[in-house]
């Protein structure tokens, strides 16, 4: 009986440790024939499953960008959705080819975590939302109060950082699950609630009681540059994600939309031209044919139109695009020259 | 001589002994080999992925806050630091958890046997409720409790300085005051006189029959010696009283509702299975027992106290110290209503630094460790109440 339990425990140990080191990931990922695309749990304009289980969001078309460009089919995608605590080790661990849920990009997450970013997909940063009658308009007003925060992230050590630099005193309340920190936060345990601006707006559109009874107040106290990550060790997957971004952010430069992007294969400009493999070579250097940006476009759009309609104004969030309109109207995106 | 050894050799793989060693030996070999590998496994996994390994992040400035903490703790304390505020944290609501849900389990589990109709049905109910509700669901159900109760503008003030609102149970509490020391030393002096009058008093009934009230004679002891010390000193009372300044109230104690809430819950849950380890520890006990000390004139009371439970006591503690096992790992349950108990700063610390395999090796360990010393005591206490055979 012994002999039994022993050698039981020895086999279930064995099987767990096979999900060893995957092949090449560019190779896995095209031979499986979808991209298995880590996303959060929950978030409104980022990841939200519908009631038939069909994932939207900006974060989600990140991995419909992917698979667009990889296999011609933006639903050729697989979702898991990961808690903030599971998403690194499942990136990691092989569970997933590509983390695309609004993860911070850092040094060390760069380096001694094993992750690879690929480009900002949303910059964002962390603020703090009240209760209006609060009264509160600043941040410095803050001093003594209780704030609900998601554990872990970079969240909690900005908002320490932050009540230190200012000298102001806080008491933190740490909750695992959103729903319930949102509820803890709405039932009045804390006097304000702190996570991306982003979020913040999310849930203040989908989970408040009353929209205009809350506010977003106007300091961000980090930076938080969203990228979508992969892991490390496949050079080839990371161009490929990375610039399938850039080609959803050349897009909008370029004027390309999902409606016109058929008018513009005749374009004369040779930007264009290359963009859209008109002119060929792109699709060959990064492994995939070269019809790759057209179908990006045309299946999921260009930056902008996926802004709007996740997070700007075609959606409930109304988040203006600020930080994230594209360097010639004043924001931060940018993409790199499609030669 | 080769027709001996053969049979030699054949009695050998023919003896029960010798093959039981055999495949003794192959399976610790197998399990040693298999340990090896995992270790080896993860280890180069974890280079091939270029994430770091090793403790030395314990070393390093936490940088994030703790809502509640016994000891003082800042940002810039070390991980380290935040674990042992979590893990202190973690043994404050066991030890609270554990002393309630026995209380608590012993009132029911005798109330079930109760021979009040009433009372027997109630304690019926509450066991099964309880016990058959899952305890996350329970927690939700408490923290929800808390924090609907009114914020700090509108504190429900019962008087004395309490204060009772969605932040917490404030209380006020004495500024210290030197001469505190001399009560104390006062109160461990009462304790120790109490003992020694219990030993007395035990000794002279054994002796001549004639009992003697030392309980009530200990605790008047406990109470009287440090009032008097206290009155000594002048009575020095400074209260810190908690006010309403900016968000919240300041000064006095606080009963944080996180704290409240999980107590709360994991008292309850655990106290439905104490109550039925009660109940079948007092079925256990022969009613002869019962009948015998009613003949010898012993009061109901008396029965179950100096009879009845102590009897009873050899069949309750082995599974007690099961549950109390359970109420101390349920405590992980924390992080769903953000008290922060080892867990949830282990989960913190594991999303700054990346660390999981180490993280949760820690908190693995430090589970270990408190779940074997707290069955050790509760073996202990076992072997203590336990029949002896002379």
């Amino acid at each position: 009986m012994n002999l039994f339990k022993t050698g039981a425990a020895a086999l279930a140990a064995v099987v767990c440790a096979l999900p060893a080191l995957a092949g090449q990931t560019f190779d896995s990922v095209k031979a499986k024939g979808f991209v298995q695309c880590g996303v959060n749990l929950g978030l409104y304009g980022f990841s939200v499953p519908d009631d038939k289980g069909n994932w939207s969001g900006l974060d989600v078309d990140a991995c419909r960008a992917v698979a667009a460009g990889l296999f011609g089919d933006a639903a050729k995608v697989k979702y898991t959705p990961l808690s903030a605590q599971q998403r690194l080790p499942a990136l990691q661990s092989g569970e997933i080819d590509m983390l695309a849920r609004n993860t911070t990009w850092t040094l060390s997450r760069d380096t001694s975590n094993g992750l690879n970013f690929t480009a900002v997909n949303y910059y964002d940063g962390q603020g703090f939302m009240v209760a209006r009658k609060a009264g509160v308009k600043s941040a410095k007003d803050l001093n003594g109060a209780t704030v609900c925060v998601l554990p872990g992230t970079t969240t909690e050590q900005n908002l320490s950082d932050y009540f230190r630099a200012t000298k102001m005193q806080f008491k933190p309340v740490v909750i695992e699950k959103n729903e319930e920190l949102t509820s803890a936060f709405f039932s009045g345990r804390c006097d304000a609630i702190s996570s991306d601006a982003s979020q913040l707006a999310a849930i203040r559109a989908n989970e408040s009681p009353n929209p205009d009874d809350f506010v977003i107040l106007p300091e961000l106290i980090s930076k938080e540059p969203l990228a979508p990550a992969v892991r490390q060790g496949d050079d080839q997957w990371m161009d490929l994600v990375r610039w399938s971004l850039f080609a959803m952010i050349a897009a909008e430069e370029k004027g390309i939309t999902s409606k016109n992007v058929d008018q513009m294969l005749t374009s004369a400009d040779p930007d264009v031209k290359r963009l859209l493999g008109v002119t060929p070579g792109n699709g060959k250097a990064l492994g995939v044919d070269e019809a790759w940006v057209v179908r990006i476009v045309k299946q999921v759009g260009n930056y902008g139109e996926s802004f709007d309609r996740n997070v700007g104004k075609g959606s409930k969030l109304k988040i203006e695009r600020g930080l994230n309109a594209l360097y010639s109207n004043g924001g931060l995106l940018y993409a790199p020259p499609f030669k | 001589m080769p027709m001996e050894r053969g049979r030699r050799v054949r009695a050998l793989l023919y003896s029960a002994r010798f093959r039981a060693a055999v495949y003794q030996v192959v399976v610790v070999a197998a399990v040693v080999a298999l340990g090896w590998y995992l270790v080896h496994n993860t280890l180069a996994n974890l280079a091939a992925r270029g994430i770091a390994t090793g403790l030395s992040f314990l070393g390093r400035e936490a940088g994030f806050d703790i809502g509640e903490s016994p000891i003082a703790f800042e940002a810039s304390d070390s991980y380290l630091r935040a674990l042992l505020v979590g893990l202190l944290n973690t043994l404050a609501v066991a030890v609270t958890g554990i002393v309630l849900a026995s209380l608590l389990g012993l009132t029911v589990g005798i109330g079930r046997l109760s021979r009040n109709w009433l009372v027997a049905r109630l304690a019926t109910l509450y066991v099964e409720a309880v016990r058959n509700v899952p305890l996350l669901l329970q927690l939700f159900v408490w923290y929800g409790l808390v924090t609907a109760l009114p914020g700090p503008k509108q504190a429900l003030q019962p008087g004395l300085g309490v204060v009772l609102s969605n932040r917490g149970l404030k209380f006020p509490l004495p500024h210290w005051h030197y001469s505190y020391v001399a009560v104390l030393a006062a109160l461990l002096a009462a304790v120790a006189a109490a003992l020694v009058l219990r030993r007395w008093a035990l000794a002279r009934q054994n002796r001549t029959g004639q009992p003697f009230p030392w309980l009530p004679a200990g605790l008047g002891l406990m109470l009287g010696l440090p009032l008097l010390v206290f009155a000594a000193a002048g009575a020095p009372l400074d209260w810190d009283r908690p006010v309403l300044a900016g968000f919240n109230f300041r000064g006095g104690a606080t009963l944080s509702p996180e704290f409240a809430a999980l107590l709360a819950g994991l008292s309850v849950y655990t106290s439905s299975f104490i109550a039925e380890i009660v109940r079948s520890g007092i079925l256990a006990v022969p009613a002869g027992q019962t009948e015998a000390a009613l003949s010898l004139g012993l009061t109901r009371g008396q029965t179950l106290r100096l009879v009845v439970l102590p009897q009873a006591l050899r069949v309750i503690v082995p599974p007690l110290t099961s549950q109390y096992l359970n109420l101390t790992k349920n405590s992980s349950l924390a992080v769903a209503i953000g008290y922060p108990d080892l867990v949830s700063v282990a989960n913190t610390t594991i999303n700054q630094t990346g660390q999981a395999v180490e993280g949760v090796a820690v908190v693995m360990s430090v589970f270990l460790v408190v779940s074997l010393s707290l069955s050790w005591l509760m073996n202990w206490y076992n072997a203590k109440v336990a029949l002896v055979t002379r």
